[in-house]
């Protein structure tokens, strides 16, 4: 494997609310190689997003480190961080500002890090996700959920980052726009040589776009396989077995 | 052909431009409104107070303070000669008087939403943002304002700081932002954990960016809407300041002086007092009706 | 054997500003005692086609048909004291989200017991035992616990399940389910549907399975309808579904990723403007 990317060790997370605490994350741990493509795959409530939420600082860390390239990463998260590492989000009606055109949306990341050229990356950027410049004017309500999930991948690659966190992007699209946003993140990673750690329910679609892959449960991650094992339905442990089944469609008891 | 093409050219779904995009939303809220008649009509009154303040010289036929012949020109009924609405017991044409009073009572409204609108605003997203220890300080702060009725807690801050109707309107800005810091505050609560502004975040935009670009202007509308709504208020306790002796002082001719001046006159010469009460009414109206009307048309909630 | 449901030419209009728009265009198919699938992609019509058979178009849109018969009963100008009589008792629908479906501030007993008071006249003990028997049939393990529980107390896989026990108390002889189990996880999905499976063989009901999920639709129902802009482009058995000849549902197939490997890139759909024609 080369140059570690991304390291989590030992993560835990807990929210308090009222009296209550939730141990939502226990002790994940996971590595992930420069330019390499990791799978997080989980039921509603096992944890998934929030290892990605806790990457990005977006959940607090209650034990365990994040390191970027070796170096572990502070709460608050420092601004340099932001451009290195961006976040395309499960939906994408809720996700893009409602009174925000494309445009604002896009040149809103370039004034924040103060981006020369400006005009030339907002273009760039459209191209680059398949939207032509007669998008650029339109607010988010003009526009359809795969045209919308194009925006937040051009939101977050003008910034031009090194990793890309990806929380269930196709789960809100339709089958045939998932393909094309699917085919869209595979031509990007592999122009522009990035890193992605990507969180989904499908585990066809994690088989498609990552190398490796953890199984989730109850805040834990109870196996871990490569894209081949899986394939192969090589798992090892029962939950994982049970998801692959269960992903097959219906089967008569 | 060039009004078809406008029209086109505002409500395309593919705008060229920042500006176009901007006066398509426009006009798009614009048609809606359009289609609420009431609305329109609230409109039609607060733009006549406008008009009627800003050309007050021109339309009033006569002076505002100085009156006429006291031995001749004193509480002469309405249509009398040349005064519309009478004269009052020093021999002031009273609708010279309430063209010229509209221009206080426009100040007060303008200044009233400019002064409380941002401090409402500023209060309430900041607490409602950042939550913990600033959302408690901040709405208990907003809670004692509002444990006082406005009227009253306005009188105090007159009687503090003199009479006059500049004090008045700092009266009445200060004791009228609380409701407006709730508001945003609710409407905060509601979108500051969402995507968008946690894609902002992700973004590395400082607090003070999120707040002022991506929640202030949700927050706005609904604002808006309700400092709209609450204008006959303001009016009235600008009227209520007046006509108890606090808010603009004689001669000058604000509408809440001149009914309390003509109370005295009530039952012999009804039109003294009836007359400012009268313009008082419509205008209240007015903004009551535009608010009801922007709130069908901004505010998606209160849709069917 | 006669069909329980017949639909034929149901078109369905919404006016707009730009004119009446048709979301629905000319559906026809019928429904026995089986699993009746209809795929399609959002906007196609597939949700509102089912909302129509139940009478359940949203205003201001409009729902016509040359034929809509349930079971002898002709549902086009159907009077409210007919759908009254017929809506609960002898049709249901489940919907996606168990949130929108069930009443917040009453308990899932007393919901199941005002369905079966307007469905069948009988005594409050006899209808809570009925209720407390659906509970268990759709695999509640603690019947007694949910049927005292409000909606918000239930996970999302329990309260789809008490809202399935809530369509079905009456024992219905049509029920319409609209993507019944996307809101799930995908290991309680599959017990969802064996219960759906189980009641269509032991009671004989009809079920229309409204789904995007064109791999699970195939692998439950006996029969498909795809749509695709309000019309019914090809209709096939569940069985047959590698052998669809219509490009829309070979594209549909084919740009799944799967988990055996796929091509790369995904194929993706090409959109023929002849097939919305």
């Amino acid at each position: 494997m080369g140059e570690v990317m991304l390291e989590v060790q030992a993560l835990d997370v807990t929210f308090r609310r009222g009296g209550d605490t939730v141990r939502a994350v226990r002790g994940v741990s996971l590595d992930v190689a420069r330019g390499e493509s990791f799978g997080i795959v989980g039921e509603s409530g096992s944890g998934k997003s929030t290892v990605l939420r806790a990457i990005c600082g977006l959940a607090p860390t209650t034990a365990g480190t994040i390191g970027l390239k070796g170096t572990s990463l502070a709460t608050p998260r420092p601004a340099d961080f932001y451009r290195r590492v961006q976040m395309v989000f499960q939906d994408p009606y809720a996700s893009l500002h409602p009174r925000h055109t494309v445009d604002k949306v896009l040149a809103e990341p370039l004034a924040i890090h103060g981006f020369d050229r400006r005009e030339a990356r907002i273009e760039q950027a459209l191209s680059e996700v398949g939207l032509g410049s007669d998008f650029r004017f339109r607010y988010p309500h003009q526009l359809s959920g795969g045209q919308r999930q194009r925006v937040a991948i051009a939101r977050a690659l003008i910034l031009e980052p090194e990793v890309l966190l990806l929380d269930e992007p196709t789960s809100a699209l339709d089958a045939s726009i998932q393909a094309e946003v699917l085919n869209l993140l595979d031509r990007i990673r592999a122009e522009r040589g990035l890193t992605y750690i990507m969180v989904s329910h499908d585990l066809a679609v994690v088989a498609h776009m990552c190398d490796r892959l953890i199984v989730m449960q109850h805040g834990e991650a109870v196996e871990e396989l490569t894209r081949a094992a899986l394939s192969a339905h090589r798992a090892t442990t029962d939950y994982t077995r049970k998801l692959l089944s269960a992903s097959e469609g219906y089967t008569p008891a | 052909m060039t009004t078809i093409s406008r029209r086109d050219w505002l409500l395309t779904d593919r705008p060229a431009s920042r500006r176009q995009a901007r006066l398509g939303q426009i006009y798009r809220t614009w048609l809606t409104f359009r289609g609420n008649w009431l609305a329109m009509v609230g409109l039609a009154i607060v733009l006549a107070l406008i008009i009627v303040a800003l050309f007050a010289n021109v339309i009033a036929p006569y002076d505002p303070v100085i009156g006429g012949d006291l031995r001749t020109a004193r509480f002469l009924p309405p249509l009398t000669g040349n005064h519309l609405m009478g004269t009052d017991d020093l021999a002031r044409d009273i609708f010279s008087r309430i063209v010229h009073g509209s221009r206080l009572t426009l100040m007060v409204v303008v200044l009233v939403a400019v002064i409380a609108t941002p401090i409402g605003l500023l209060v309430g997203t900041s607490a409602g943002y950042f939550g913990g220890w600033t959302d408690t300080i901040l709405m208990r702060i907003t809670d004692i304002f509002l444990a006082f009725p406005r009227l009253i807690l306005a009188l105090a801050f007159v009687a503090a700081l003199g009479p006059g109707i500049e004090n008045a309107i700092i009266a009445i800005a200060i004791t009228s932002w609380p409701p407006y810091a709730r508001l945003a505050r609710a409407e905060t609560l509601t979108i500051r954990d969402s995507d968008y502004i946690n894609a902002a975040r992700l973004q590395g935009a400082s607090s003070a960016r999120i707040l002022w670009y991506h929640v202030t202007p949700l927050c706005l509308s609904s604002v808006i809407i309700r400092v709209t709504l609450d204008m006959a208020g303001i009016i009235l306790t600008a009227a209520g300041l007046g006509f108890l002796g606090l808010g603009a002082q004689p001669p000058q001719p604000e509408w809440g002086a001149m009914i309390a001046s003509g109370r005295r006159f009530l039952i012999d010469q009804w039109w003294v007092a009836t007359m400012p009460g009268i313009a008082i009414f419509v205008v209240s109206l007015g903004f009551n009706l535009l608010g009801d009307g922007l709130r069908d048309v901004l505010d998606p909630k209160a849709r069917k | 054997m006669t069909p329980l449901l017949t639909v034929e030419d149901l078109r369905i209009t919404f006016p707009t500003r730009s004119g009446p728009s048709e979301v629905v265009r000319g559906v026809s198919f019928t429904l026995g005692r089986e699993r009746l699938g209809i795929v399609g992609e959002s906007g196609s019509g597939k949700s509102q086609t089912g909302r129509a058979i139940l009478g359940l178009t949203p205003p201001p849109g409009k729902a016509t048909a040359k034929v809509l018969d349930f079971d002898g009963t002709d549902l086009r100008d159907a009077s409210p004291a007919t759908w009254r009589k017929l809506r609960g008792a002898r049709m249901s629908m489940v919907m996606q989200d168990p949130k929108f479906s069930l009443n917040p501030v009453m308990t899932i007993g007393r919901q199941l017991v005002e369905a079966l008071k307007f469905g069948a006249g009988e005594t409050r003990r006899q209808a809570r035992d009925r209720a407390l028997a659906m509970l268990e049939a759709v695999q509640i393990r603690d019947p007694e616990r949910v049927f005292r529980a409000y909606p918000h107390e239930l996970s999302g896989g329990m309260g789809q399940r008490a809202m399935i026990a809530m369509m079905l108390v009456t024992e219905p002889d049509l029920l319409i389910a609209d993507e019944p189990t996307s809101a799930l996880d995908v290991t309680v999905q599959v017990e969802v549907l064996r219960i759906l499976d189980r009641l269509v063989t032991t009671r004989g009901m009809g079920l229309i399975f409204i789904s995007h999920d064109l791999r699970l639709v195939s692998s439950f129902c006996d029969r498909v309808l795809v749509m695709y802009a309000g019309r019914v482009v090809e209709e096939l058995k569940a069985s047959d579904l590698d052998q669809a000849q219509h490009p829309y549902t070979r594209g549909l197939m084919n740009c799944l990723p799967k988990i055996e490997g796929s091509q790369r890139p995904l194929p993706t759909l090409e959109r023929d403007a002849a097939w919305a024609k």
